[in-house]
C-alpha cells in the first residue's frame, strides 16, 4: 500500500538532495519522508472514521444508557468501551464526572470511562498503525480497554466517594432522586460529515507540529543510534525498566503525538515492545493537566488514588506484553 | 435583548466559541449580552456533559463543540 511512498522518498532522497543512497543522511530523510506522510495519512483516515463512529455514540446517550440499564458487573467493560468511541476534550472531564454521579452511576464506571477515553483515542490508534502495524495497535487497544475495565473495578471496591470534594459529594446524595434525561442534539448523517471534516482537519492541525519533530527526532535516532543500543540497558531481564519507563512518562502529555514516533525508534533499537506500551500507555492515558482539572471534584488524595491505580496496571500490563510477545 | 452564555473552564475550544459569538454578535447588530461562565459550579448547574456549551436565554442550544458562524447565526435566528 505504500510502495509509492517508499519510491517516493527514494526519488527525494537521491535526486532532489543529490545523496549516495548508502549514506546516514539519505537514510535520515528517506526515514522522515517516508514516515511523516504515511503517519499523517494514516492518522487522518482513523480521525475521520472515529469521527463517524463518536457521531452515533453522543456522550449524553452514553451516561444515559449506563445510569438506566442494569448490567451485572458488565457495566465497567461497557464504560471502557464507550470511552474508546466517545470522544471527550479533557476540558470536558469535569463536567462528564459530574454527569455521571448525578445519574446515579458507580464511582468506579465513571473511572472506567476517564481512563480508557484519553487512553485508545483515534490520534493514539492512527499513530499506532502508522508506526507499529495493526497487529501491535489491536494489542494496544484491548489492553488499554482491559486496563480500564479493571482500574474501574479496583477503585470501586476502595468505596473513594468519602473523597470526593463536599460539593460532589452533595450532589451524589441528591442523585437517586434526579430522574431527568440529558437532551441530545440529533442531525442528519449527511448534515454532520462536513462537521467531522472540519473537526478531523482542525484535530490535524493542533497535533501536526508535534509528529514533524517526533518523526524528525526519531529518523536522527533511527540513522545514527546503532542497531541494539538500547538492549543493554532495557532488556526484558531488567526488571526495573517497566515501572522505570512508567513513571517517566507520567509528567509527559501534551507531546503525545510526538513521543510515539519517537518510541517506535527506540523499539526498532532493541526497546522491549511491553516496555514501550507501558511507556506510551502512561503518557497518553495520565495527564497532569487532566488531574488540575479533577482538583475540582476530587481531593488530592482521591487524585493521587486514581493515578496510582491506574500506574500500576499500566506497570503489570506492562510485564504481561514482554512474556507474553 | 439576548443574554448568551457560553459555558468553558478556559480551554482553547471554549475560548474560540466566545471569541466567535462575539464577532457574531458585532458583526450583525444584536441586542445581546454575551457572558462567559467558567465557574464549574455553575456549569454544571446546567447539566451539559461536554464543553463549550452555548446558552440562551437560559436554555441549552448547543454543547461539546465549536460551531462555525453559520451554525451561531442560526441559533441566534439571525
Amino acid at each position: 500500500m505504500f510502495e509509492w511512498l517508499q519510491d517516493f522518498s527514494d526519488w527525494v532522497a537521491s535526486d532532489v538532495f543529490g545523496l549516495e543512497a548508502t549514506s546516514k543522511l539519505s537514510e535520515v530523510l528517506h526515514f522522515f519522508i517516508y514516515d511523516t506522510v504515511k503517519i499523517l495519512s494514516l492518522v487522518f483516515v482513523v480521525i475521520f472514521f472515529m469521527g463517524i463512529v463518536n457521531s452515533y455514540f453522543p456522550v449524553e446517550s452514553v451516561r444515559n444508557y449506563l445510569s438506566r440499564k442494569k448490567l451485572y458487573g458488565l457495566e465497567y467493560l461497557m464504560a471502557s468501551l464507550f470511552g474508546v468511541v466517545t470522544p471527550f476534550c479533557s476540558c470536558s472531564s469535569v463536567p462528564l464526572f459530574i454527569g455521571f454521579v448525578k445519574g446515579g452511576i458507580p464511582l468506579g464506571v465513571t473511572f472506567a470511562f476517564l481512563v480508557t477515553s484519553p487512553l485508545v483515542n483515534e490520534v493514539a490508534i492512527g499513530l499506532f498503525i502508522g508506526l507499529f502495524g495493526l497487529k501491535t495497535t489491536i494489542i494496544y487497544v484491548i489492553s488499554g480497554i482491559l486496563l480500564g475495565t479493571v482500574s474501574g473495578i479496583i477503585l470501586q471496591q476502595l468505596s473513594l466517594e468519602r473523597y470526593l470534594t463536599p460539593w460532589v459529594q452533595q450532589i451524589l446524595e441528591n442523585s437517586q432522586k434526579e430522574t431527568e434525561k440529558f437532551q441530545k442534539q440529533s442531525t442528519a448523517f449527511k448534515q454532520k460529515l462536513p462537521f467531522i471534516w472540519k473537526e478531523s482537519k482542525s484535530i490535524l492541525k493542533g497535533i501536526f507540529i508535534y509528529i514533524i519533530i517526533g518523526v524528525a527526532v526519531g529518523a536522527f535516532m533511527h540513522g545514527y543510534v546503532p542497531e541494539g543500543f538500547f538492549e543493554q540497558y532495557l532488556s526484558k531481564d531488567n526488571l526495573f525498566a517497566v515501572p522505570l519507563a512508567t513513571i517517566l512518562a507520567v509528567p509527559m502529555y501534551s507531546g503525545a503525538s510526538g513521543i510515539l514516533p519517537i518510541v517506535q525508534v527506540l523499539v526498532a533499537k532493541g526497546v522491549p515492545l511491553g516496555t514501550a506500551i507501558a511507556f506510551m500507555m502512561a503518557v497518553v492515558g495520565i495527564s497532569l493537566p487532566e488531574a488540575m482539572l479533577l482538583k475540582k471534584v476530587m481531593t488530592f488524595k482521591l487524585i493521587a488514588i486514581f493515578f496510582s491505580v491506574v500506574t500500576l496496571c499500566i506497570i503489570i500490563s506492562g510485564y504481561i506484553f514482554n512474556v507474553i510477545l | 435583548m439576548k443574554v448568551i452564555k457560553i459555558l468553558g473552564t478556559g480551554c482553547s475550544n471554549c475560548s474560540l466559541t466566545e471569541k466567535m459569538v462575539s464577532e457574531v454578535v458585532s458583526e450583525n447588530n444584536i441586542e445581546a449580552k454575551v457572558i462567559k461562565v467558567t465557574d464549574i459550579q455553575d456549569i454544571v448547574s446546567y447539566n451539559v456533559l461536554s464543553l463549550p456549551t452555548i446558552v440562551i436565554n437560559e436554555e441549552v442550544v448547543l454543547t461539546g463543540k465549536v460551531p462555525n458562524k453559520d451554525d451561531i447565526k442560526k441559533l441566534l435566528n439571525v
